[in-house]
C-alpha cells in the first residue's frame, strides 16, 4: 500500500519522526535550528542537563557500525534527561538470525519511547517507523546511501552560524556522492533553504549525471567546482571504493580531487571547511587543510549534539 | 460432463469470432459455437447473460513455489487462484528449490497439478543444471516429461560461451530458450537507474543491463538459429531492439509484466517493497513505450509475473525484501483495463492474453497448440466466462493466493470472472450470481 502523507509528520504536519529531509518544510528546518541554539549554552554550564526527556527511554540501535554519531545521539540524548541504552545489533540479535521487526518488537516491549537507528540498508527506518507502536518516534541516525538527515541538519546549523544567510552561497560538495547519505541530506536541506549553487564534485563513477534531478551542478573538475565556493564540504572516502572498480588509487583521488592550500585558495577567502568525519588525511583532504583556519570540523561535531537534542526534543513533543 | 454455457458474447480474437449465442461443450471439447446440436444434453447449464466467453488465458510466466518453497505457494493455492483468475493455462519458471533440471522434478509437479485439474500447467525446465550457468541440462529427457522450453529464470547466464552451446544444442532439437534479458553484472541493482534510485540510495539497473543482454542474445541467435523468447523486457530501449530484430526476421518473441505495464520507479514512494520487482520498474517513457509495444505487437504476451512471496520476505528494508508481487487473479483484469484506457481495445487485450502467447508455446505443445487460446468446434473446451463491465477492490488478504502482496492492493478494476472451464471441467465459479 502506498503511503499517502509523508510518514514522519503526523496529520498537523508535526514531525514525529525524522527520516529524511526530503520534503521537510524549510520552517520545521529553522526552527529545530533555533532549539540547537539554544541547547548549545546547556554544553556549557556545569551542569549539562535539561529535564525534557526525564524518563523515556532512547534505544540507541545501531545495525551498522559507528562511534561518533552514536556517541553524539547518547551525550544529547542524556543531556535532555533520558535514558539511554546503547544496542550493537551488528554483534548481537541480527547475528542469531532474528529479524529486523522482530527485534524492533522485542525492544518495543521494554517500553521503548525513541529508537535511534542506523541501517546498511537504504530505507530500513521508514520500514521501523511503520511498525512501533504510535507512541514510538524514530530518528534515522543513518540509512544506506539514502540519509542521514541530523547530519544534514547539523551541516546546515554551521553554514548558518558562519554565514547567516543561506540564499548567496555557493556550496561545493566533493568526493562520494552516489555512496553518501551525508550527501543526500545536505543537498536536499540546502535546496528547501533556498541555497542558489550547489556543485556536486568528483569523477562520473561516484557523481552520476542523474544526481541533476535533485538541484544540484554537476562538476568533474575539482577546479570549476570549488571555484568562488562559500563552502566546501568534503565526504569520506571509503577504501571499498578502489576495490570496485570506482577509483584507481587513493593516490589518484587526492591528486584530482583532495582538498589542499592551493585548491581551496581558488574559493572565496572566507570559505569554510566541512567534513562529515572521520577524515582521511592525505585521501580527501590534505592535513594543512584539516586543521587550518577555515576549517569548521570540530565545531561541527559540537554542533552535532546541539542538534541532535533539538531534533530529539521536538519530535518528543509531537503526538504521533 | 456436457457443459451448456447459454446466452453468452462469444468472443475470440484469435478467429474474430463476435456474436452471441451458446457454447455447448462434452468430453473436454467444445462441440459447437452458437447453438448446441439438437438433442445436446447438459449436465450443467452457466447462464452466460450479459457476459463474454472467451477463450481460457494463458499465462506465460506463474510461479507455483513447488517444490521447495511451499512457504510462499503450494500448487494447490495457486492454481486455485489460476482459476479463479480465468487462466486455464500457465507456464512455470524452472527457478524452484531444487530448480527444475530433472525429469523426476517435472513428472511430479505435472502428475500433482493434473490430479488438481484446475488450471493446465506447462514447466520450463532449467537451462542449466541448478541454473548455474555452467552444465546443460537433459533437455530432450526433460521435453519428454513435459518442458516446454528451457529458462535460467532470473538468474543471468554471464558466460557467454555457455549461453551460446546451450542456444546451439535447444536449436539441435527445435527448443525454445525463454531468457530474461539481463546482464549479469550490470544487472544487479535494485532499483532502476535514474532520479529515483539516486534520491533514494538504491542500487540503481541502468538501460544497458536490458540492451547488451539482448544484443548478445541476438548475435547468438544469428549464430545459432536458435528460437527465443524474450521474458519481462522493461525499457523502451529494450522494445526498439526487439522492434528491430522482429523486422529482421529473428524467430523471436516476448512477453511483459503486468506490473510494468501500469508502475514507475517513482511509485517506490517511501521504499514501499510491494515495489520491489524483477525486473526494477523503469520511466515514464519505458512504461509507454512498453504499452505502445504490446499494442504494436512488438511484445505478443502480457504476463502476470505471478510472484507469492510470504511477508517475512516482504516486510524487510527495500533492498532485502524479495522481489515479486502475486498476480494469477489480476491479469483478465489488468488486461481489460490497458485494452480500454490504451485504445488498443477489448480483442487486442484478450489476444494478448490468449492466442499469442499460445503462438509462444506452440512449437511445445503439439495437437493442443492447434486450439488453445481459442474457441474452435472440436477445440478442446478451456473456457473464461467474465463480466467486462462488473468492477472489483483489490483486496490483498481476500486473493487466492497464498502470495498477498501486490502493487495494486486497493485498485478498483474491471472484469470479474463468474466461470472458468478447463479441459470441459469448471475449474472455478463464482459463488455470487454476476451484477446485469
Amino acid at each position: 500500500m502506498t503511503m499517502s502523507r509523508n510518514p514522519q509528520l503526523n496529520a498537523h504536519g508535526e514531525l514525529i519522526h525524522l527520516l529524511s529531509i526530503e520534503g521537510l518544510p524549510r520552517a520545521v528546518i529553522h526552527q529545530i535550528l533555533d532549539t540547537a541554539g539554544t541547547f548549545l549554552s546547556v554544553s556549557e554550564r556545569e551542569v549539562k542537563k535539561v529535564p525534557l526527556l526525564r524518563g523515556k527511554s532512547v534505544f540507541n540501535l545501531f545495525f551498522e557500525n559507528s562511534t561518533r554519531t552514536r556517541t553524539t545521539f547518547e551525550i544529547a540524548a542524556k543531556r535532555l534527561s533520558a535514558d539511554v541504552i546503547n544496542l550493537d545489533i551488528a554483534r548481537s540479535s541480527t547475528a542469531k538470525g532474528e529479524s529486523l521487526l522482530d527485534t524492533i518488537a522485542n525492544l518495543s516491549a521494554m517500553h521503548a519511547d525513541m529508537f535511534v537507528v542506523r541501517h546498511g540498508e537504504s530505507g530500513a527506518p521508514y520500514l521501523i517507523a511503520q511498525h512501533v507502536a504510535p507512541h514510538v518516534h524514530v530518528v534515522n541516525a543513518g540509512d544506506g546511501r539514502h540519509a542521514h538527515p541530523t547530519q544534514g541538519l547539523l551541516d546546515m546549523y554551521t553554514i548558518r552560524h558562519y554565514k547567516r544567510d543561506f540564499t548567496q552561497l555557493s556550496v561545493a560538495i566533493v568526493g562520494d556522492i552516489v555512496h553518501s547519505r551525508v550527501a543526500r541530506s545536505d543537498i536536499h536541506a540546502l535546496t528547501i533553504l533556498g541555497v542558489p549553487d550547489i556543485r556536486a564534485v568528483g569523477p562520473k563513477t561516484l557523481v552520476p549525471g542523474d544526481l541533476r534531478e535533485m538541484g544540484v551542478r554537476v562538476c568533474h573538475d575539482m577546479t570549476e567546482g570549488v571555484k568562488d565556493a562559500d563552502v566546501i564540504i568534503m565526504l569520506r572516502l571509503q577504501n571499498e571504493r578502489m576495490s570496485g572498480a570506482m577509483l584507481p588509487s587513493a593516490g589518484e583521488y587526492f591528486k584530482n580531487y583532495g582538498l589542499t592550500a592551493q585548491k581551496l585558495a581558488l574559493a572565496r577567502s572566507d570559505a569554510i571547511v566541512m567534513h562529515p568525519g572521520p577524515i582521511n588525511r592525505g585521501v580527501e583532504i590534505d592535513s594543512a587543510v584539516a586543521d587550518g583556519k577555515q576549517s569548521v570540523i570540530l565545531p561541527q561535531v559540537s554542533f552535532g549534539i546541539a542538534v541532535r537534542m533539538a531534533v530529539m526534543s521536538t519530535i518528543a513533543g509531537n503526538d504521533t | 460432463m456436457n457443459i451448456l454455457i447459454k446466452n453468452g458474447r462469444l468472443l475470440d480474437p484469435a478467429t474474430g469470432l463476435d456474436r452471441h449465442g451458446d457454447v455447448a461443450i462434452a468430453a473436454g471439447r467444445i462441440v459447437s459455437l452458437g447453438q448446441a446440436p439438437a438433442g445436446f444434453q447438459a449436465d450443467q447449464q452457466i447462464d452466460a447473460s450479459g457476459l463474454i466467453v472467451a477463450p481460457g488465458l494463458v499465462d506465460l510466466a506463474a510461479r507455483m513455489r513447488e517444490p521447495g518453497q511451499e512457504h510462499e505457494g503450494m500448487l494447490e493455492s495457486e492454481l486455485e487462484a489460476a482459476a479463479a483468475g480465468g487462466v486455464t493455462s500457465l507456464v512455470c519458471p524452472p527457478d524452484t528449490d531444487p530448480p527444475l533440471d530433472e525429469p523426476g522434478l517435472v513428472d511430479m509437479l505435472k502428475f500433482r497439478a493434473r490430479n488438481l485439474s484446475r488450471c493446465r500447467l506447462f514447466p520450463l525446465g532449467a537451462l542449466t543444471r541448478g541454473l548455474a550457468g555452467a552444465v546443460l541440462t537433459e533437455m530432450a529427457e526433460l521435453t519428454e516429461s513435459g518442458c516446454v522450453g528451457f529458462s535460467q529464470a532470473d538468474v543471468a547466464l554471464a558466460d557467454t560461451l555457455v549461453l551460446m552451446r546451450a542456444l546451439q544444442y535447444a536449436a539441435t532439437f527445435g527448443y525454445t530458450v525463454w531468457l530474461r534479458p539481463q546482464d549479469a553484472w550490470l544487472g544487479n541493482g535494485v532499483a532502476a537507474s535514474g532520479a529515483v534510485a539516486t534520491r533514494l540510495g538504491l542500487s540503481g539497473v541502468p538501460v544497458a543491463a536490458e540492451t547488451i543482454a539482448l544484443q548478445s542474445i541476438f548475435e547468438l541467435m544469428r549464430i545459432t538459429g536458435a528460437r527465443v523468447h524474450l521474458c519481462r523486457l522493461s525499457s523502451a530501449a529494450g522494445v526498439q531492439l526487439v522492434r528491430q530484430a522482429k523486422a529482421e526476421g529473428l524467430p523471436l518473441s516476448c512477453d511483459i509484466s503486468i506490473n510494468s505495464l501500469y508502475f514507475i520507479d517513482l511509485d517506490i514512494g517511501y521504499f514501499n517493497a510491494a515495489m520491489r520487482l524483477t525486473p526494477p520498474l523503469r520511466q515514464q517513457r519505458d512504461r509507454d513505450a512498453l504499452s505502445a509495444g504490446l499494442a504494436d505487437g512488438t511484445i505478443d504476451a502480457l504476463v502476470s509475473d505471478h510472484t507469492p512471496v510470504d511477508s517475512d520476505a516482504k516486510t524487510l528494508p527495500f533492498a532485502e525484501a524479495e522481489p515479486g508481487a502475486t498476480g494469477l487473479e489480476l491479469l483478465l483484469s489488468l488486461a481489460l483495463k490497458w485494452g480500454e484506457s490504451s485504445g488498443a481495445g477489448m480483442a487486442r487485450a484478450l489476444a494478448r492474453v490468449t492466442c499469442d502467447p499460445v503462438r509462444v508455446l506452440a512449437p511445445a505443445l503439439g495437437a493442443l497448440g492447434d486450439s488453445a487460446g481459442r474457441l474452435v468446434p472440436g477445440g478442446v473446451a478451456d473456457v473464461c466466462v467474465f463480466n467486462p463491465t462488473a468492477a472489483w477492490r483489490v483486496q490483498p488478504q481476500a486473493l487466492r493466493s497464498q502470495g498477498k502482496h501486490t502493487p495494486f492492493g486497493g485498485w478498483e478494476l474491471p472484469g470479474r470472472v463468474h466461470c472458468t472451464v478447463v479441459a470441459g471441467h469448471i475449474a472455478y465459479e463464482a459463488s455470487r450470481p454476476p451484477a446485469s
